[in-house]
């Protein structure tokens, strides 16, 4: 086979496969399903935050903070909060919007900053959103503290409710199954986006900048309205993901946006192959399923061995984190499937 | 003005412990430029270590100073072993990889740390048992306790001693030199390697010891009490000036006060009704209408930092550094 045919034989076969999966994933349980919707948002997540750290080099460390934006966003003004029900495409677009904007509040004051320095910055405007959702209880209940927002709306396109079962040509498909439809079509205009965006000046501009920034302004590039820009489209798909995240669930709280969220997206990212569009999709794929797959295993095999629970799930998918970050570093310091330019940038010395 | 004194109190309290963590960290940045996150880990380490000590010794009825001790004399040489063995495992091979790649190490050893500690001594909050009498001192209306008094003079007799070692002995010489310049250091007969790990240990030593100042202080210790320690003594060190010694110290107590006052009167300066513009309702019969209170207090530090970096990035008594290639 010609190598170009070959490629779009593995796309059909994984596009095939992508199909199929809610239904063999339902064979062994619903629950299945709803960790691959869980999965997808982190492939979107860790695409947004790629376009960030991976296509120009910023290291963010607050990045939850965006998902929060969106998932508040559309959690209030579309629940009894405060009685609003707006549609689904019209909060989508509201909470991209917004995160973009938290977006530039937060790129626009601290883009001279060096990297490690932009780093604990953006994670302490992490911090401080999380902080503001946790208190803005009070004087006026905006977002009910700790207590989080219940009765969020479900996803409603046309007459289709994606909480309930509905029935189409035989088949059953429950919630679950239609929000992993819809998320893997958002995922492919997320994809093509971001492949587009790659290749294109602003992807040349931002590859530039990751390189050299100084030789990138003397080439002509507008760094700060670049790296602006960087944010702020990082940070609306956050947004986008964040509105899917509270639509699916039907209740946030502030503890869904703790700091570890955020390690554990650019930890996905790291894993994968920063700048690398399949390798952030193999991370995010590999840190969201196998902590499950640990949960299913792990649990049920120290009952056996010892009689009870040695070690919590949680705390295994935590080390695993933990030592996936610094044995990359260490080994594969590109990650899994790293990008070209990613690769030669790492492995030359100073 | 007795609440302002007393919180100048607290916060010089806080601030001589961050202080001795921030030191922790910008001897580190100051050597290799790296930003050890993982290092309000190992204070958190120093904090269980002693109180697992400290408890099992309560019951004997030594004199709680000797118990105290005891604690810290094991605290100390666990964190020196562990940061050593981190600085050698985990950040040594990656001294000459690009900037974000330590970086993302340190993150990882911190969250391995956190979750080795949660293995050992389970979620569960370690409390300090209740063997030191609280004494109370009189301040311009303020109270002091004896515990405060001997934290904020322990602090001050360690910041003088690491000041010693770091500007009067031959070790302190090497480390001066090899932040400076490495390869030069190299060349001048320094043994870099050592150097670098002799900081991490020395840093971890401090540590040890806040931990222990900090347990004291609040009476409970947690796997999770190192993160935002840490990150609130970072960001002392960034006020400071990173890398500066003298810097840190100073930041160390700037931020201290800067969030014990902040968190005294953000509350009142926020009451809308004071300037007449809560409603009306809630404003009757002396009432109030607060934005923001004191729950907002951990927001100071990431505040400050954020206005240090943007207005002075290098620092209170920083000097400028260029972009380094």
């Amino acid at each position: 086979m010609k190598p170009g045919r070959r490629v779009w034989a593995g796309v059909a076969l994984v596009a095939a496969a992508l199909l199929v999966l809610p239904f063999a994933l339902s064979q062994a349980g619903t629950a299945w399903v709803r960790i691959a919707d869980l999965a997808l948002l982190y492939v979107l997540l860790a695409l947004g935050l790629n376009i960030v750290v991976g296509f120009a080099g910023l290291l963010d460390l607050g990045y939850i903070a965006f998902y929060a934006v969106g998932a508040y966003a559309y959690a209030l003004l579309a629940s009894p909060q405060f009685g609003l029900h707006l549609p689904f495409w019209a909060i989508l677009p509201i909470g991209a919007a917004l995160a973009a904007l938290f977006g530039v509040l937060l790129g626009a004051p601290t883009l001279k900053l060096r990297g490690d320095y932009l780093a604990i910055v953006t994670l302490g405007f992490g911090e401080i959103v999380r902080i503001f959702l946790n208190n803005l209880s009070q004087p006026v209940n905006i977002t009910r503290g700790p207590q989080g927002i219940a009765g969020i709306d479900p996803v409603r396109i046309g007459g289709i409710d994606f909480s309930r079962t509905d029935r189409l040509m035989g088949m059953t498909f429950s919630g679950p199954t239609k929000y992993y439809y819809l998320l893997l079509a958002l995922l492919l205009a997320i994809v093509v986006i971001n492949v587009r965006l790659q290749n294109s000046r602003i992807g040349r501009a931002w590859e530039a900048i990751r390189e050299d920034e100084i030789a990138a302004r003397a080439m002509g590039i507008d760094t700060t309205s670049i790296k602006l820009l960087a944010f702020a489209l990082g940070a609306s798909f956050g947004g986008v993901a964040g509105g899917m995240f509270a639509a699916i669930q039907g209740f946030i709280s502030p503890e869904s946006f703790v700091l570890v969220e955020s390690v554990m997206v650019v930890s996905m990212v790291v894993l994968g192959g920063m700048g690398n569009i399949p390798g952030v999709v193999l991370g995010a794929v590999l840190l969201a399923f196998v902590p499950e797959l640990l949960r299913w295993t792990v649990e049920p095999a120290q009952n056996a061995l010892f009689g009870r629970v040695l070690v919590e799930p949680e705390v295994i998918r935590m080390l695993i984190f933990g030592f996936a970050l610094v044995l990359v570093m260490l080994f594969r310091p590109a990650g899994l499937l790293p990008s070209a330019v990613r690769k030669r940038e790492l492995t030359h010395h100073e | 003005m007795d609440i302002f004194v007393q919180q100048l109190v607290n916060g010089l309290t806080l601030g001589a412990v961050y202080a001795i963590v921030a030191l922790g960290y910008t001897m580190v940045y100051g050597i290799i430029q790296l930003i050890n996150f993982a290092h309000g880990e190992v204070v958190m380490i120093g904090a269980m270590v002693a109180f697992t000590v400290i408890n099992a010794l309560a019951a004997a009825g030594l004199p709680p100073f000797l118990v105290v001790l005891a604690g810290t004399a094991c605290a100390i040489p666990v964190c020196m072993l562990v940061a050593y063995a981190v600085e050698r495992l985990a950040y040594r091979p990656l001294r000459a990889a690009p900037r974000l790649a330590p970086l993302i190490t340190a993150i990882g050893v911190s969250i391995i740390l956190q979750h080795l500690a949660m293995l050992v001594w389970s979620r569960n909050v370690l409390a300090f048992p209740q063997i030191i009498p609280l004494v109370t001192y009189g301040f311009l209306g303020a109270t002091i306790t004896g515990v405060q008094l001997a934290i904020v003079g322990l602090c001050f007799a360690m910041m003088t001693g690491l000041a010693l070692l770091v500007y009067r002995t031959r070790l302190g010489t090497a480390m001066r030199a090899t932040a400076q310049n490495p390869q030069v250091a190299r060349l001048m007969g320094v043994d870099v390697n050592r150097v670098i790990a002799a900081t991490f240990v020395i840093g971890a030593a401090l540590a040890a010891v806040a931990g222990v100042m900090v347990g004291t202080y609040y009476g409970v210790a947690q796997y999770t009490m190192g993160s935002v320690l840490g990150l609130k003594a970072f960001a002392a060190a960034v006020l400071g000036g990173i890398g500066n010694i003298p810097g840190a110290m100073l930041g160390g107590l700037l931020l201290g006060v800067v969030e014990a006052l902040g968190a005294g009167y953000i509350g009142d300066l926020t009451d809308l009704c004071r300037y007449g513009l809560g409603p009306g309702d809630s404003c009757a019969d002396g009432g109030h209408f607060v934005l923001f209170g004191s729950n907002y207090q951990d927001v100071f530090a990431f505040v400050v930092l954020i206005l240090v970096l943007v207005f002075r990035p290098s620092g209170l008594l920083g000097e400028r550094v260029g972009d380094r290639a």
